[in-house]
């Protein structure tokens, strides 16, 4: 039997089920992270010494980045607009864009941060000030490789959709521009928390 | 889409299903194996107790070459008990069994909202629960440190503990994926008319349970990475500089606090025990007003604690360490809280409570089940009441009162619950009734064994006999006094063992030839028996999804005597 509104929204809560599920999901990632911050504030206070943020982490690579996901942010939100105009072709170039820019990030964090770290000895088990770094960044950059792997299903083989069924198709890229928001707010919590504090 | 007219092959109806009574009674069959693995671990650790270091009958040769339990081996059947009865047993059970099977059916859902993630849940529980039995394999035996996994000892314990941690992300993992899918299926299926307040409590309590779940078990997570990373990558999140283990100083950075540990824990661990028992409640009150033939008394209030009973269950997390020097500010913050938190509770037992009165009750199976979780979960909650004041606890933390306290919360409590769903609910499944004569049986020995075994640990735990100890006190002096007790303990262990090969059989033969029975036996007014038909059909849950026109529980509102119908299902419309 077919189960109601995975495409259209219900009337009395204006949501289809996709939607709710992915905002519920989101609620518990900010639990997730939220527990980590907390953990952060609680080593942090408690430490006898911890270092000063902007003078072990880059800042400028830290701030590349924050502008290259935000930029990946906007053009998530311009492929789902493209498609809502009926443009797949414009959808499928803000797609690929947010891909990439999801890719340099990744490439740059592992790149021109963690090697060179790893190179210095700056590891987890040096200083909980690193351990706290490599946990927080590491969980993201994963789940930035999640959103990748959506995203890339979508603009690829998860496309053809668009000529079946091409209200649940916009509905995907919703969800799925959601969560790549969501992955981005994160890093602009993380940013200042542990390059400039 | 599936064309589920056609004939589904093996693997896709039983195995890899997607219909949520499939993946319900997934849950249910597995967990109840699970539950009885943990019991027969605590009989072995009973045995123990009772008579420390002597031979282990029938199993003793798995256990060591001189066939009894070592202290190492003690230590890890505890933390296996608890995680097993817990992550694997009583919540998989009420919420993976019990929530996945009637939550659609009372909702008038044709199944979950996310079909298949729901099977996905449980295939990741699964897989938790793999890595749970595979650590019993490892060389060195299973995690031992506590099933709280209190930090720096489980950070330099043996490979245990991190297969105990992978396990976890498993089960956590499982446990997401289930909360949002039953939020969403009760947000977004419920069935035309079937307003918030025309819910079952059944409904609601699986709704605020998802909640918790949801919330509370991401910062467990977060702990279990923490702490993969201290075993792992040699970070200290929880070490301090200079430990000394085995005479010689930890190389460790050190800088961390054990007491990050045992926050990020109980803020999970808390609201875990509200997991744990409003599933429960919600099948007590299902019983109850089927079987004292009234409506549930004060449903709104109930409701409304039940809905402040989860929000206040986030901030009480602390009074489980009382006695970690946290500060006195602290601790009377958290005092406070938890008396606030015992309000709701107490409104929704003497709601349920009151709803006996004035009923002609029906004393069968389920019923009888019902009846004793009232009073037994009454009881653990009220000896809960000096543990969440820091004054008493300071002599009672860590000894066998709190034991006896959460094991009334729990077994007598939760576990009477569910089976008095499995009595219930066993006729909707397979069309057939349990037998009511085996059903007592196992009922009133259960109650009795149950009591016996856990009363004595209050005067125990009194007499400051410490949860942890291998010979059950025997080498203090202190616990003389009370050291008789541990004997009996252990003959009501082996007695309630006994009593629930009952319900073993009475399962078996009810299954194969037990009384056929109507697609409404109980005369019940929710969706669950009253729409669908008895056992509902593979895939689909109703021929026309029914349309409610009533509140859950119209039982005797239109007199009722003389052979008339005393109950209105909630899909009759006024006209019928």
């Amino acid at each position: 039997m077919q189960i109601p509104y995975t495409v259209k929204v219900r009337p009395d809560t204006g949501l289809y089920n996709a939607k709710l599920g992915i905002w519920l999901f989101l609620a518990s990632e900010v639990m997730l992270f939220g527990g980590l911050f907390s953990a952060y504030i609680l080593l942090r206070s408690g430490a006898t010494s911890w270092f000063v943020g902007s003078e072990e982490l880059s800042v400028p690579i830290g701030t590349f980045n924050t502008f290259v996901l935000i930029l990946s942010s906007v053009t998530v939100v311009m492929s789902w607009a493209s498609l809502r105009m009926n443009d797949l072709k414009k959808y499928k170039m803000y797609m690929g864009l947010t891909i990439l820019l999801g890719l340099v990030f990744l490439v740059v964090k592992v790149l021109f941060e963690y090697m060179p770290k790893i190179e210095h000895h700056h590891i987890p088990s040096s200083h909980n000030f690193f351990a706290i770094y490599f946990v927080l960044t590491g969980l993201h950059a994963l789940h930035v490789i999640g959103g990748l792997i959506v995203n890339g299903y979508l603009w690829g083989p998860g496309s053809k959709m668009w000529d079946t069924d091409p209200e649940q198709f916009l509905n995907r890229i919703e969800v799925a521009g959601l969560y790549w928001h969501f992955v981005d707010i994160i890093w602009i919590f993380l940013f200042p928390t542990l390059y400039l504090l | 889409m599936v064309d589920h007219d056609q004939e589904e092959p093996f693997w896709r109806k039983y195995i890899f299903s997607v219909d949520h009574k499939v993946i319900g009674l997934q849950y249910a069959i597995t967990a109840m194996l699970f539950l009885f693995f943990g019991f027969c671990l605590i009989l072995i650790m009973r045995w123990n107790l009772a008579y420390p270091g002597e031979v282990v009958p029938i199993v003793g040769k798995l256990l060591s070459e001189e066939g009894m339990l070592t202290p190492d081996g003690y230590n890890s059947f505890g933390v296996m008990h608890g995680t097993i009865m817990i992550f694997l047993g009583v919540v998989p059970l009420a919420v993976g069994g019990f929530g996945n099977y009637v939550l659609p059916l009372q909702l008038g859902a044709p199944d979950m909202a996310f079909p298949k993630i729901n099977m996905f849940s449980f295939w990741s529980f699964f897989v938790g629960g793999i890595f749970m039995l595979a650590s019993f394999f490892l060389p060195q035996g299973p995690a031992s440190s506590g099933w709280t996994m209190y930090a720096p000892l489980s950070v330099i314990a043996t490979t245990g503990e991190t297969v105990w941690l992978f396990g976890m992300v498993f089960l956590i993992t499982s446990s997401l994926l289930g909360s949002i899918n039953f939020i969403a299926t009760v947000i977004q299926l419920r069935t035309k008319g079937l307003t918030w307040m025309r819910l079952p409590f059944f409904v609601w309590g699986q709704f605020v349970t998802a909640f918790l779940l949801l919330l509370a078990f991401p910062p467990l997570e977060a702990a279990a990475v923490l702490q993969l990373m201290d075993r792992l990558a040699g970070s200290s999140f929880f070490m301090t500089s200079g430990l000394y283990v085995g005479g010689e100083v930890l190389e460790v950075a050190g800088g961390g606090s054990p007491l990050l540990w045992q926050h990020l824990f109980w803020f999970l661990a808390h609201p875990e025990v509200y997991v744990l028992i409003l599933p429960g409640m919600g099948i007590v009150a299902e019983v109850i007003t089927n079987n004292t033939r009234k409506p549930l008394w004060g449903y709104r209030s109930i409701v409304y604690s039940v809905i402040f009973l989860g929000f206040m269950s986030f901030v009480v997390w602390a009074h489980h360490m009382f006695l970690t020097g946290m500060g006195t500010k602290m601790a009377a913050f958290f005092q406070t809280t938890t008396m606030i938190i015992s309000i709701p509770s107490v409104i929704i037992l003497s709601a349920l409570f009151i709803s006996l009165w004035g009923g002609s009750i029906r004393f069968n199976t389920p019923m009888l089940f019902a009846l004793g979780f009232l009073p037994m979960f009454g009881i653990g909650g009220l000896t809960g009441l000096p543990l969440g004041l820091a004054s008493s606890d300071i002599h009672l933390h860590d000894t066998y009162y709190v034991i006896g306290h959460f094991h009334y919360v729990v077994a007598p409590g939760t576990i009477f619950a569910l089976f008095a769903g499995i009595y219930y609910w066993f006729p909707k499944v397979t069309g057939k009734r349990m037998n009511e004569g085996l059903g007592k049986i196992h009922f009133f020995g259960s109650f009795i064994c149950m009591n016996g075994v856990f009363s004595p640990m209050f005067i125990q735990g009194l007499a400051g006999i410490s949860r942890r100890l291998y010979d059950g006190g025997a080498s203090y002096l202190h616990a003389e006094p009370v050291l008789q007790w541990n004997e009996f303990m252990t003959m009501a262990a082996l007695g309630l063992g006994f009593f629930q090969f009952f319900f073993i059989a009475n399962l078996f033969i009810s299954l194969a030839k037990g009384e056929k029975v109507s697609s409404n036996p109980w005369k019940a007014t929710t969706l669950d028996w009253a729409a669908t038909p008895t056992p509902p059909l593979p895939h689909v849950n109703f021929e026309n999804i029914p349309e409610v026109y009533r509140g859950p529980y119209e039982y005797s509102m239109n007199g009722g005597g003389n052979g008339q119908k005393d109950f209105t299902p909630q899909h009759e419309s006024v006209k019928d």
